[in-house]
C-alpha cells in the first residue's frame, strides 16, 4: 500500500475543497425547481427593418432587424421567435435581405462584413469581409433569380467599389472599382432580360453616371454621363424599371430621370406642388413597388404614384408612421396592396408580440413598488372550495417525497408548482415576494411587471415623453420613488416619478410626471423651465409622504420638488447638511458642492438654490481619465458595524454613505485590450469622501487596462479590470476600516457608558482608516456588476456578475475577502476564511441564470424582499430575467417544497401511537392487578 | 525639579519634530517611488538614455545602486506656488509653498522638500474669519493644479466649516495629493477632530499652525500566483507536510467515553443483581468489558 502520489492528493484536496464550498455556499437549485421562482422573457427590440418571407410549405416567417442589433426570424402567426442573434454593438447591422429563399443576408459594420444566415435554423452559413470606405452608405442588392449562374450573386456597393459575392459560399465572384473621381454608387439595378447590371453613381454633386456591367464578370459594357442643372443631394430611388427619382440639394424638388437605352432624359417636379405644408427634412424612403415612392417629412409620410415621366400624384399620406418595411417583394399585380401588407405586417407583429416588444428590450431604469394590501373578508366558500384541491396537492407532493408517485403524477406535481396561483396574486404577501417591477424604457414608456410570472400589469407611454410634431425627440432620464405610503396615508396608492428631457441636448428643459404605481395613470405632469443634469432623491419626506427631490440644472442651480411650503420648511432645516458632487468625465474633474439660499434669478423663486463649490479633484488629463465612479445604493442597510476577527479582536467598518469609488485609467489604457503596452497603462483607484473631497485611499495598479467595472457596498469595493502583465482579468477588493473607533473595544468602558459610540460623526473629522486589499484572477470579462441587497443586511452578500456570456454569476463575497491567507490558522478557518488562491473559482452552480442567457445583458438590480434571507434579482438586456436569490439559503422560512401533509401524518401517527400505547399499558396494568 | 523648566522648551521642539516627521514620511514615500522607478530602469537596461549626458546618467545610476540615498536627477530647481483662501469674498493669497522640482533621468518629474509659509492674518481677514465663525460658514483654500504652468487656471479647492479650525491657535492640516508634478487634490482639515454640533469658539491666538503632507499613490501589490507552487507540487518537489501525530486520547476520546459509560453502567447493573447469581456473572462481565473496549477501536 504505497501512499498515493502527491498529484492525486492535490486533486483529492481540491475536490474536497470544492465539495466543502459547495456544501456551505451553493444556493443552487434542482432541475425541477427551474421556473418556480424565476422567469425569462425573450425580446428582440424595436424593429427597424423587416423582410417578409413566405415559403410554399411551412409557416410564414418574417426576418427582422431591430434597433438593439438583433436579427431574428419570427413566426408571423404567433410571433414566436424561431431564432435570433444578438450582434455586438460595435458591429451595427444596417442591411438585411433574403437570397434564394434559403439565406438571410446581412451587411454590417458600414458594409464591411457580409454574412449569410440559414433561414430555417439561423445558423451562419458564411461570412465575408469586404474592404470598403466607411464613410459611404453601403448598398446591398441581391440579384433576383439569375438564370445565367446557378447561384445568386449578392452585390455590395459602397463608395466607388462594387463587389459581387456568391450567395452559396460567400466567395467574391468579382470586384470592380470605378476610377471616376468622387463617384459614389447610389443604386444598383438589374435588367430582367439580359444579364446586364445598371449602376447609378453620382460624381461631385450634379453628375449622374450610368454604368452597364456584365453581371457575370463585372466588365463595364457602357458608360453614360449626364450633368444636371441643379445639384443632387444624393438620395435616389429607382421607381420603375427605367425611371429614377432623385432629390435635389435643397430637398424641395424631385428629378424624374428616365433611362432610355443609351440616353438619359429628366424632368423636375417641385415638391410643394404635391404636398402642402412641407416641414422638416424630406427623405425618400425606399419602397420596392413599381411606380410608387414614399416621401417622409418630419411627421407625415406621403405615398406618391408616378405618372410616366411627367409628374407624380399623391395617393395617400399618413400621420406619424412608426416604420416602413422596405423590402417587401411585391409583384406587379399588387400595386396598392403593399400598403395594406405593410400595415398588416406591422399590426401582426405588434399584436402578436403584445406591443411591448420594442420597449422591454431597451430598459433604462428599474424601481419596485409594493402591491396593494389584501382586503379583509375572504369568503369561506372560497376556502372550502380550495380545501379539497389543497389536500390533493399536498397528498401528491407527499407521494413525490416518498418516491411513490408515477410519471404522470410527477408531471402533475410540476404543473401544480408552476401554476401555483399564490405567486401571481395582485396583493402584498407576507414575505414580500410579490412586487411590481416598474421599468422605464428608452422610448419613454413606463411598464409594470409582476414578479410572479413577469406579466405586464400596466403600461403607459408618457405623453410628455412622446415625440412631438415639432421634431424634438424627448429622452427619458430616470424613474424614482415619489410617494411610498406608510401608516398615516396608507390608503393612498404609491406613486412614482419619471424625469425626462424634452430634447436630446443636456440643456433642454426637463419634464416630470408622476404616475400611480397601481394603475399607471399619470397623476401630474410638469414642464420645467430649467434643464436637468442631475436628480438627487433626498431622504426627507413631507407630511404626505412625498419624497423630496433636488434637480440640478446646467447652471449648477438646485431646484426642490415637490413645490410645497411643507417641503421647503423641511428642507431648509436640513440644507446645511446637504452636499452633492458631480463627476465631469469630459473635463476629468470631480467637484463637491453645498447649497446656498437664494438663486440670483430675475424673479424670486424660493425653491431654487444656488450652489457653492466646496472641493475639486482635477485629474491630469495626460495621465488619468475617469473610467468609472460608483457609490453604494442609497437604500442599502448595514447590520453590523464591526467585524470580529479570528483572535477575538474587533475591526470597525468604515461605514459612510458618502464614500465614492473612482477609477481612472491612463489615456492609452482606455482602448481595446492589446492596444497599449503594460508600461503605459495603469489604473488608479480612489476612495473619496463626497462631503469633504478627502481622498481616503489611492492605489495604482500598473499594467492594468479597462474596461473597469466596480461595485460598492458596506465598507468594501470590488472592481474588475484586465491585467496586461498576467494576460488575465483581475478582480480587486478594497475593504476600509475605521481606526479611530478601534479603542472602543474596552468592555468596561462600554458598561460604564464611557464609550463614544453614540457621539455624532462628522465628515470634517479627519478619519483614520485602515485599508485591506487583495486582487484575484478572474476568468471572465464582465458586462456589469451588482451586489445582493437584503432587508436588514444580515445575510451574507453575493456579488452578481453579468458575464460576457450574458449570464449572471453569483459569487460569494467570501471569495473576495482581502484577509484570505495562504495558510489560515485554525481560528481563521472557524471564522470562515478560505485559503488564499490566485484565482476566483467559477462553479457552474453559481450561475443564477442556470441554462438561460439574458441576451445583450445591460443591468442587474437586486431588491430586498421582506424576508431577510431572500432578495429579488432582476436582470435586463434585450431579454428579461427575474429570480429570487437566497445568498445564505432560506434560513428563516420553510421552503415551498415543505410537505405539510407529511408533517400532519407524522403528528397524527404519533398521537395515535401514544393513545394506543396508553390504552395498552392501562389494560396490561389492570390484568396484572387482577392476577 | 529640573524637568519643569525644560518643558516649555521641549514642546515646540516636539512639535517641530512631529512636523518634520510628517514631512519626512512624505519624502520617504517619494524616494521610494523614485528608487523603484530607478530599479526598473536599471533592470530594463536596454532603454537608451539621452546621448549627451549618457555617461553622467550611467555614472549616477551606478552610484545609485551603491548609495540609495542619492537620487539620480539631472536637474533640480525650486518651484513656488501660492495658497489662496476664501473668507467669503473671493480667493486671495494666503501663503506660499516652495518645493524642489526633481526631474529624473527618464523624464518624470516630482516635487520634494515642500516648505510652507503662511501670511499673517490682517485685521480685515480676522474680522472676516470671525464673521465666518459666527455664521458657521465654509473656509476654502485652493492651489493651482499645475504648478509648472501657472497660466492654466485650474484650481483644486478644499473647504471646511470654519468652526472646525480654532483650537488654541488656528490649527490646519493640509494634505496635497500629487501625481508627478500635478496637484491632483488638496485635502484641508483641522488638526484633531471636529465635533458636531459645532460650538462657536474664538482662538486665543490668531496664528495658523500648519501641518502639510505630500502624498503620492501607493502601488498595488501584485496578484499572488500559485502556479509555481502547483507545478512544484506536481513534480513532487514540495513535500506534503504531515500533520503532527495526535495523542491516543485526543484521537479516540469520543469512543472511549461512551464505552466507559457503558462499562460503568454494566458494573452498577451487575452490582444490583441479587446476590445469589451475582458472584460469578458480575465478575465475568466486569472482566470482559475492559477487554471489549480495545477491540472496538
Amino acid at each position: 500500500m504505497a501512499p498515493p502520489p502527491p498529484r492525486h492528493l492535490l486533486l483529492i484536496l481540491l475536490g474536497f475543497v470544492a465539495a466543502a464550498s459547495l456544501a456551505t455556499l451553493a444556493a443552487a437549485m434542482y432541475e425541477d425547481q427551474v421556473g418556480l421562482a424565476d422567469w425569462h422573457q425573450k425580446y428582440i427590440g424595436k424593429v427597424k427593418h423587416a423582410v417578409y418571407h413566405s415559403q410554399k410549405s411551412g409557416r410564414r416567417r418574417v426576418v427582422v432587424l431591430t434597433e438593439e442589433n438583433v436579427i431574428a426570424s419570427l413566426d408571423l402567426r404567433s410571433g414566436d421567435i424561431f431564432w435570433r442573434h444578438v450582434i455586438d454593438k460595435n458591429d451595427p447591422v444596417d442591411q438585411l435581405s433574403l437570397s434564394l429563399g434559403k439565406y438571410a443576408v446581412t451587411l454590417s459594420s458600414g458594409g464591411s462584413i457580409l454574412r449569410a444566415w440559414s433561414l430555417p435554423d439561423g445558423q451562419m452559413v458564411w461570412e465575408t469581409n469586404l474592404e470598403v470606405s466607411k464613410l459611404s452608405k453601403p448598398l446591398l442588392h441581391i440579384l433576383s433569380n439569375n438564370k445565367v449562374a446557378k447561384d445568386n450573386l449578392v452585390l455590395v456597393a459602397a463608395g466607388r467599389w462594387i463587389y459581387a459575392v456568391s450567395s452559396i459560399d460567400g466567395v467574391i465572384a468579382w470586384e470592380k472599382e470605378f476610377s471616376l473621381d468622387g463617384i459614389e454608387i447610389k443604386q444598383v439595378l438589374q435588367s430582367p432580360e439580359n444579364d446586364i447590371l445598371f449602376v447609378v453613381g453620382i460624381a461631385g454633386s450634379s453628375k449622374l453616371n450610368l454604368y452597364q456591367l456584365n453581371a457575370k464578370t463585372g466588365e463595364v459594357v457602357k458608360h453614360i454621363q449626364e450633368s444636371f442643372p441643379g445639384a443632387l443631394c444624393g438620395e435616389a430611388l429607382l421607381v420603375s424599371r427605367n425611371v429614377l427619382v432623385a432629390l435635389d440639394e435643397t430637398r424641395s424638388g424631385l428629378f424624374l430621370i428616365e433611362i432610355k437605352g443609351e440616353s438619359i432624359s429628366y424632368n423636375k417636379v417641385h415638391l410643394s406642388d404635391l404636398v402642402q405644408d412641407l416641414s422638416g427634412t424630406v427623405k425618400l424612403l425606399p419602397l420596392m413597388s413599381n411606380g410608387v415612392i414614399a416621401l417622409q417629412e418630419s411627421s407625415t409620410l406621403s405615398l406618391l404614384k408616378l405618372k410616366g415621366i411627367d409628374g407624380l400624384e399623391v395617393i395617400q399620406s399618413f400621420e406619424q408612421p412608426a416604420a416602413l418595411s422596405e423590402a417587401l417583394t411585391i409583384t406587379e399585380k399588387m400595386k396598392l396592396l403593399p400598403l395594406c401588407t405593410i400595415w398588416v405586417l406591422k399590426l401582426n407583429l405588434l399584436s402578436n408580440l403584445q406591443v411591448i416588444e420594442d420597449g422591454l428590450a431597451s430598459i433604462l431604469d428599474v424601481i419596485t413598488s409594493e402591491l396593494p394590501v389584501e382586503k379583509d373578508g375572504v369568503s369561506v366558500a372560497n376556502v372550502e372550495h380550495n380545501l379539497f384541491e389543497w389536500l390533493k396537492g399536498h397528498v401528491l407532493k407527499l407521494k413525490g417525497t416518498l418516491m411513490l408517485a408515477s410519471a404522470d403524477e410527477l408531471a402533475a406535481i410540476q404543473a401544480l408548482r408552476l401554476k401555483s396561483s399564490e405567486k401571481n396574486k395582485m396583493t402584498r404577501d407576507h414575505n414580500g415576494f410579490r412586487k411590481l417591477l416598474i421599468v422605464l424604457t428608452k422610448a419613454g414608456k413606463v411598464i409594470a411587471l409582476h414578479t410572479g410570472d413577469g406579466r405586464i400589469i400596466w403600461s403607459n407611454l408618457l405623453p410628455s415623453l412622446r415625440t412631438s410634431k415639432f421634431g424634438e425627440i424627448p429622452s427619458a432620464l430616470g424613474i424614482y420613488q415619489w410617494q411610498v405610503p406608510h401608516h398615516r396615508v396608507m390608503r393612498e396608492n404609491p406613486s412614482i416619478l419619471v424625469v425626462g428631457r424634452s430634447g436630446t441636448d443636456s440643456s433642454a428643459p426637463g419634464v416630470l410626471s408622476v404616475l400611480d404605481s397601481y394603475s399607471g395613470e399619470e397623476l401630474n405632469s410638469l414642464r420645467f423651465d430649467h434643464s436637468v443634469v442631475q436628480i438627487i432623491p433626498l431622504t426627507l419626506k413631507d407630511s404626505s409622504e412625498q419624497r423630496l427631490h433636488l434637480i440640478v440644472d446646467s447652471h449648477s442651480r438646485a431646484h426642490l420638488y415637490p413645490r410645497s411650503p411643507d417641503a421647503i420648511s423641511l428642507f431648509l432645516h436640513e440644507m446645511p447638511n446637504t452636499y452633492f458632487y458631480t463627476v465631469d468625465i469630459e473635463k476629468n474633474v470631480i467637484r463637491g458642492h453645498s447649497l446656498q439660499k437664494s438663486c440670483y434669478l430675475s424673479f424670486d423663486d424660493e425653491y431654487c438654490f444656488s450652489t457653492k463649490e466646496l472641493w475639486s479633484i482635477i485629474f491630469p488629463s495626460d495621465a488619468e481619465r475617469i473610467a468609472v465612479s460608483e457609490t453604494q445604493k442609497m437604500n442599502e442597510v448595514v447590520h453590523t458595524q464591526a467585524k470580529i476577527i479570528a483572535d477575538q479582536d474587533v475591526m470597525y467598518k468604515y461605514l459612510s454613505k458618502n464614500l465614492v469609488f473612482v477609477a481612472t485609467l491612463s489615456p492609452k489604457a482606455t482602448g481595446e485590450i492589446g492596444s497599449a503596452a503594460p508600461e503605459e497603462s495603469w489604473l488608479v483607484a480612489y476612495l473619496i469622501d463626497a462631503v469633504t473631497g478627502r481622498i481616503l485611499h489611492r492605489v495604482t495598479h500598473h499594467g492594468a487596462q479597462g474596461p473597469v467595472h466596480a461595485v460598492v457596498s458596506e465598507n468594501w469595493v470590488v472592481y474588475h479590470y484586465f491585467n496586461l502583465r498576467a494576460h488575465r482579468f483581475e478582480m480587486a477588493v478594497i475593504e476600509i476600516y475605521d481606526q479611530s473607533r478601534a479603542d472602543n473595544k474596552d468592555v468596561m468602558k462600554l458598561i460604564l457608558g464611557k464609550h463614544n459610540l453614540s457621539a455624532p460623526i462628522t465628515s470634517y473629522t479627519r478619519p483614520e482608516v485602515m485599508v485591506k486589499s487583495q486582487s484575484y484572477f478572474f476568468t471572465h470579462s464582465v458586462k456589469t456588476m451588482a451586489v445582493t441587497q437584503t432587508a436588514k443586511g444580515i445575510t451574507s452578500k453575493q456579488i452578481l456578475i453579468g458575464t460576457i456570456g450574458d449570464q449572471v454569476l453569483a459569487l460569494d463575497k467570501r471569495f473576495v475577502d482581502p484577509r484570505r491567507s495562504v495558510n489560515p490558522t485554525q481560528q481563521e478557518k472557524e471564522e470562515g476564511l478560505l485559503p488564499l488562491t490566485d484565482s476566483l473559482p467559477i462553479i457552474p452552480m453559481f450561475y443564477v441564470t442556470h441554462s438561460l442567457q439574458v441576451e445583450a445583458l445591460r443591468g442587474i438590480i437586486s431588491i430586498p424582499s421582506r424576508l431577510e434571507s431572500t432578495t429579488h434579482v432582476f436582470t435586463y438586456g434585450v431579454d428579461l430575467f427575474y429570480t429570487r436569490l437566497a445568498p445564505s439559503r432560506t434560513y428563516d422560512s420553510l421552503t415551498d417544497e415543505f410537505s405539510y401533509a407529511l408533517l400532519l401524518i407524522t403528528i397524527a401517527a404519533l398521537v395515535a401511537a401514544i393513545i394506543f400505547t396508553w390504552i395498552w399499558s392501562e389494560k396490561k396494568e389492570l390484568s396484572d392487578k387482577w392476577r | 525639579m529640573a524637568a519643569a523648566p525644560l518643558r516649555p522648551r521641549l514642546l515646540p521642539l516636539l512639535l517641530l519634530a512631529a512636523l518634520s516627521l510628517s514631512l519626512a514620511a512624505a519624502f520617504q514615500s517619494d524616494e521610494l517611488l523614485l528608487l523603484h522607478d530607478d530599479d526598473e530602469f536599471e533592470g530594463a537596461g536596454a532603454r537608451p538614455s539621452p546621448p549627451p549626458p549618457a555617461t553622467v546618467a550611467a555614472a549616477s545610476s551606478r552610484r545609485r545602486s551603491s548609495d540609495a540615498a542619492a537620487s539620480g536627477h539631472t536637474e533640480s530647481s525650486v518651484v513656488q506656488f501660492s495658497l489662496e483662501h476664501d473668507l467669503g469674498s473671493g480667493f486671495v493669497p494666503a501663503g506660499s509653498f516652495s518645493a524642489r522640482l526633481k526631474s529624473s533621468a527618464h523624464g518624470s518629474q516630482t516635487l520634494t522638500k515642500l516648505r510652507f509659509t503662511r501670511n499673517e492674518l490682517t485685521r480685515d481677514e480676522k474680522d472676516a474669519f470671525e464673521k465666518l465663525l459666527k455664521e458657521d460658514g465654509f473656509y476654502s483654500i485652493r492651489l493651482q493644479s499645475n504648478v509648472l504652468d501657472p497660466a492654466r487656471k485650474d484650481y483644486v479647492v478644499s473647504s471646511i466649516k470654519a468652526r472646525c479650525i480654532p483650537h488654541e491657535s488656528l490649527d490646519e492640516h493640509i494634505v496635497i495629493h500629487m501625481d508627478g508634478v500635478n496637484i491632483l487634490a488638496v485635502n484641508y482639515g483641522s488638526v484633531g477632530g471636529c465635533q458636531y454640533p459645532r460650538p462657536m469658539k474664538l482662538p486665543s491666538k490668531w496664528i495658523f499652525n500648519s501641518y502639510t503632507l505630500l502624498k503620492t499613490a501607493e502601488q498595488a501589490p501584485r496578484t499572488p500566483s500559485f502556479v509555481d507552487q502547483l507545478i512544484e507540487a506536481e513534480n513532487g518537489l514540495g513535500d506534503v507536510v504531515k500533520p503532527p501525530e495526535k495523542s491516543f486520547w485526543a484521537k479516540y476520546w469520543m469512543y472511549i467515553i461512551p464505552v466507559g459509560l457503558i462499562v460503568m453502567n454494566a458494573i452498577t447493573a451487575a452490582a444490583n443483581v441479587p446476590e445469589g447469581q451475582a458472584g460469578e456473572q458480575g465478575q465475568a462481565g466486569a472482566q470482559r468489558a475492559p477487554n471489549a473496549a480495545p477491540r472496538r477501536r
